[in-house]
């Protein structure tokens, strides 16, 4: 049976995620364990809240060691919302509001700075479209449907653009009043800003989409 | 495409049942809050709303092995208000599968309270619930109300939204009590106030009566339109309202 860890370093509910991947047929635990982290099928990587907590509780269980080995082996990573931030070089997130709080530095999987959104209301909270590339697995079957965010940072420039040896990474976009990264295919390491596990039907699509692939 | 706007139900429970009658077809048991949290889903609602009013502590476990059913099953966002009074129930709450966490009446006596969850939970968990009445005594003609309304909170309601969103409240569920139980309409001049003071989304809530009573809420800048009885009684269908919404070119899921 194929199985998945979700990675707990003390970011917020991880209870819906669980049930939700359950429902692609998968075994799925939840811990904060170095070595099933590394060894699982798959590794989803949550996270809520701000991004500097996060980063803390992610360097404590040494999560950027569990990703790199990971990819390195080919292995699948899924990073949610500020899951995904933290994939990033940094964010701008508090940095200019608290000097106590300096996790601002990401695990720099791919360059670029999470910045605010800059929108009218924030935070970004709702159902939101996507524009996905026809290559996509991630949005195989959903290209048109909506998913569920809640944010106020995001990537608002995509700047890895690999020729030759490397396969570029399709990047989807979604729009609140500016442009965003809402997710990425990058080999073995997928991401989306929204909440899978909270989009409904779609949602629960694209979980089974990245499942297929473990 | 853009954001859509949000349609959302709520539901009060008290030792984890669903109370208020609720009239739905097809339910075995109108009661079961995860069954009518099935049913909201799947007749379109953007996410739900349980209002615990329990009085016991008791009956709040209760609340919480219910959140903890409802979240197990239905994959959208949940938000739980009602008797939160420490960072710790927001923590049990969000640990049970509660998205967002409502504050009310304790953030009005301690509003520390919506700092510290805000700053240890992230503000876009962080809902500030907030009852209000027309007052003459208040600078904005608004105040905040405890007790379901029976209550002032001494607040200008105006001041204590602005106030609270500084602290990190995240989002503003904004209850008229003067328009709440009347089917008139939403309260179109305090939620186009709270417009203007404030940048986090608003949930408009009280007042809701028919189809048509949506749109101006939106017009006076709701990013979010909440109802209870209208729904439970299917007095209105939450695709009614989003079809009169798109009749208006408003965005709807």
């Amino acid at each position: 049976m194929t199985d998945v860890v979700i990675l707990d370093y003390g970011s917020g509910n991880l209870r819906s995620a669980q049930k939700a991947l359950e429902t692609t047929g998968v075994s799925v635990t939840v811990t904060s364990d170095f070595e099933t982290a590394l060894n699982a099928d798959g590794l989803v990587v949550p996270g809520v809240g701000a991004f500097s907590a996060c980063m803390a509780g992610f360097n404590s269980v040494r999560g950027a060691q569990i990703i790199e080995r990971r990819l390195a082996g080919g292995k699948a990573v899924l990073g949610i919302c500020v899951g995904m931030q933290i994939l990033f070089d940094s964010s701008t997130e508090h940095q200019d509001t608290d000097v106590e709080q300096t996790n601002w530095n990401g695990i720099s999987q791919w360059p670029g700075v999470v910045e605010k959104l800059q929108a009218q209301v924030l935070p970004h909270m709702g159902w939101n479209t996507v524009t996905s590339p026809e290559q996509s697995k991630m949005f195989a079957g959903i290209e048109h449907e909506r998913f569920y965010f809640l944010h106020t940072y995001a990537a608002t420039k995509w700047i890895l653009n690999p020729e030759g040896a490397f396969r570029a990474p399709l990047v989807t976009w979604t729009n609140y009043e500016q442009d965003f990264v809402s997710a990425v295919e990058n080999g073995p390491l997928w991401a989306t800003q929204f909440h899978p596990e909270k989009s409904g039907p779609a949602g629960l699509r694209l979980l089974q989409n990245w499942v297929d692939t473990l | 495409m853009s954001l859509a706007l949000r349609v959302i139900p709520c539901l009060d429970v008290d030792n984890g049942r669903v109370v208020k009658g609720v009239n739905f077809a097809n339910l075995r048991d109108a009661g079961d809050p995860v069954e009518l949290a099935r049913a909201y889903g799947q007749a379109g609602a953007d996410e739900l709303v349980f209002l615990d009013i329990s009085a016991s502590s008791s009956n709040r476990e209760t609340t919480l092995e219910m959140v903890r059913r409802a979240a197990d099953e239905i994959f959208i966002p949940l938000t739980v208000g009602g008797g939160v009074r420490t960072p710790e129930d927001v923590d049990r709450l969000l640990r049970s599968g509660a998205d967002k966490v409502g504050i009310n009446t304790a953030g009005l006596a301690n509003p520390d309270l919506i700092s510290e969850a805000s700053r240890r939970f992230g503000n876009q968990c962080i809902v500030l619930s907030v009852d209000v009445r027309r007052s003459a005594e208040a600078a904005s003609g608004f105040e905040a109300t405890t007790h379901g309304g029976r209550q002032s909170s001494g607040r200008d309601a105006l001041e204590w939204i602005v106030e609270a969103v500084e602290r990190g409240a995240g989002e503003i569920l904004l209850n008229s009590m003067d328009a709440d139980g009347t089917k008139a309409g939403f309260d179109i001049e305090l939620i186009t106030k709270v417009r203007a003071a404030v940048n986090v989304p608003i949930i408009a809530s009280g007042g809701a009566g028919k189809v048509e009573d949506f749109y101006p809420a939106v017009q006076a800048g709701a990013n979010a339109l909440l109802a209870a009885s209208v729904f439970h009684f299917g007095q209105i269908t939450i695709a009614e309202v989003k079809s009169e919404l798109a009749s208006h070119n408003v965005v709807v899921r």
